[in-house]
């Protein structure tokens, strides 16, 4: 198992190509969901367990059942379905045996079957060939650059909300206007990865 | 409904433009929209697929039941979209590599489920049909809007054609991720100070959102 290449799977999901500041994956509840605190954590713990189980059941599917078979056309239908399908079972099991996360955790778990990041995390993986366990590392890059991107911006935007914009930039505009000011800082992680083992 | 035929139309390339006003299917609008050749090809394919899912689900919506709707309609646009996406990879090869990932996600944009739970399960077919033409016009236009301020000003060229001047002077950001946040906030901010009478939607927000009950959230259980 060559190390580097799972960290450097990692650095570039997490900070140089951040799925929401530097892909425009998961933009909707990027914006919709970090008004505060305790809801943005909730999110962003939400979309990194779901991305972390959805790529660990979708790669099996895809390499087992689908090349296997010659379905690989079937990808976009089955994976949409399997997440589906997912996130109710986890809804039920933390239900039952974890109510202390589901309280937390519960209210953003529907929310991720339309939810472009986590359907695009499993594509990606097999798109680029990964094998099981470094589709596994890039899920979890996936969703902690969510969740970091998700907390960082609900500091950025309660500072906001004590500004005063002109009227017509009152609500989306100005959160979007942030928005691309916390992607610019990203671009400062351009570079990270060819330097990471020099 | 009262509404005639024309304003079904024509309503959601103005007055309830999904991304300009609506505010949905953001995902696809920003990332697709630094060439306007691409935001072309992502507005015809999304348009395709909205004619395909509004179609049948209107066709079957005495069959489906209530319960299970939403993942019927999973399904239904899941398939339109990979019908959608083999054609681009068998005739429009470049387009394709350019969608890149969000070709797929076509399957998730939320404005097929909104158009699908609010006007294609409860209307006829030739409304449903006059419905996805114009949310999707109203959808390829406001992706070409976004791309061109974005290739014009970005990378000098519009439609792949060099502009004079422009193409010497291009201002990187436009065609970086930042770019497609600035340009859409501007464009949101003009919509925002013409539509001042009318409603329009100021914050962004999962309750407010008219796709939320695709999403699951206002799901029966």
């Amino acid at each position: 198992m060559d190390f580097r290449a799972l960290v450097i799977i990692m650095m570039s999901a997490v900070l140089v190509n951040n799925y929401v500041l530097r892909q425009f994956l998961g933009v909707c509840p990027f914006l919709g969901v970090s008004k505060d605190l305790k809801s943005s954590v909730g999110m962003g713990l939400a979309v990194m367990f779901v991305m972390l189980m959805a790529a660990s059941v979708t790669w099996p599917i895809q390499v087992f059942l689908l090349d296997a078979n010659g379905l690989d056309f079937m990808q976009t239908v089955v994976f949409i379905l399997v997440i589906a399908s997912m996130v109710q079972l986890v809804e039920v099991v933390l239900k039952r045996f974890l109510p202390a996360l589901f309280a937390s955790l519960g209210v953003y778990l529907p929310l991720m079957t339309t939810n472009c990041a986590v359907l695009a995390v499993t594509i990606s993986n097999i798109n680029n060939g990964y094998t099981y366990i470094e589709a596994l590392v890039s899920a979890l890059g996936a969703g902690l650059g969510f969740f970091i991107a998700m907390v960082i911006f609900t500091g950025v935007r309660s500072q906001v909300a004590a500004a005063d914009p002109p009227e017509a930039f009152k609500g989306i505009p100005i959160t979007l206007i942030s928005a691309a000011i916390l992607s610019l800082a990203f671009f400062g992680f351009d570079g990270v990865i060819e330097n990471l083992f020099r | 409904m009262k509404t005639d035929k024309k304003s079904i139309l024509t309503r959601g390339i103005i007055k309830e433009n999904p991304v300009l006003v609506l505010v949905l299917g953001l995902c696809p609008a920003l990332a697709v929209s630094t060439q306007a050749e691409n935001a072309i090809g992502m507005g015809l394919a999304t348009t395709f697929v909205l004619l395909g899912s509004n179609v049948v689900i209107s066709l079957l919506r005495n069959i489906i039941p209530g319960r299970t709707r939403i993942p019927c309609y999973i399904v239904l646009i899941a398939s339109f979209t990979v019908l959608a996406k083999m054609a681009i990879e068998a005739y429009a090869y470049p387009l394709y590599q350019a969608l890149g990932i969000f070709l797929p996600l076509i399957a998730v944009n939320c404005i097929i489920f909104a158009r699908a739970e609010m006007f294609a399960n409860r209307n006829n077919v030739l409304d449903s049909v006059l419905d996805a033409l114009g949310s999707g016009a109203g959808f390829t236009l406001a992706l070409l809007a976004i791309a061109s301020i974005r290739e014009i000003f970005g990378s000098g060229t519009w439609f792949g054609l060099e502009l004079p001047w422009l193409a010497d002077n291009n201002i990187m950001i436009f065609s970086l991720a930042p770019g497609g946040f600035i340009v859409f906030a501007c464009l949101l901010a003009i919509v925002n100070k013409i539509s001042k009478d009318r409603k329009v939607r100021t914050e962004h927000d999962c309750t407010s959102c008219p796709a939320a009950v695709a999403c699951g959230k206002r799901n029966e259980r």
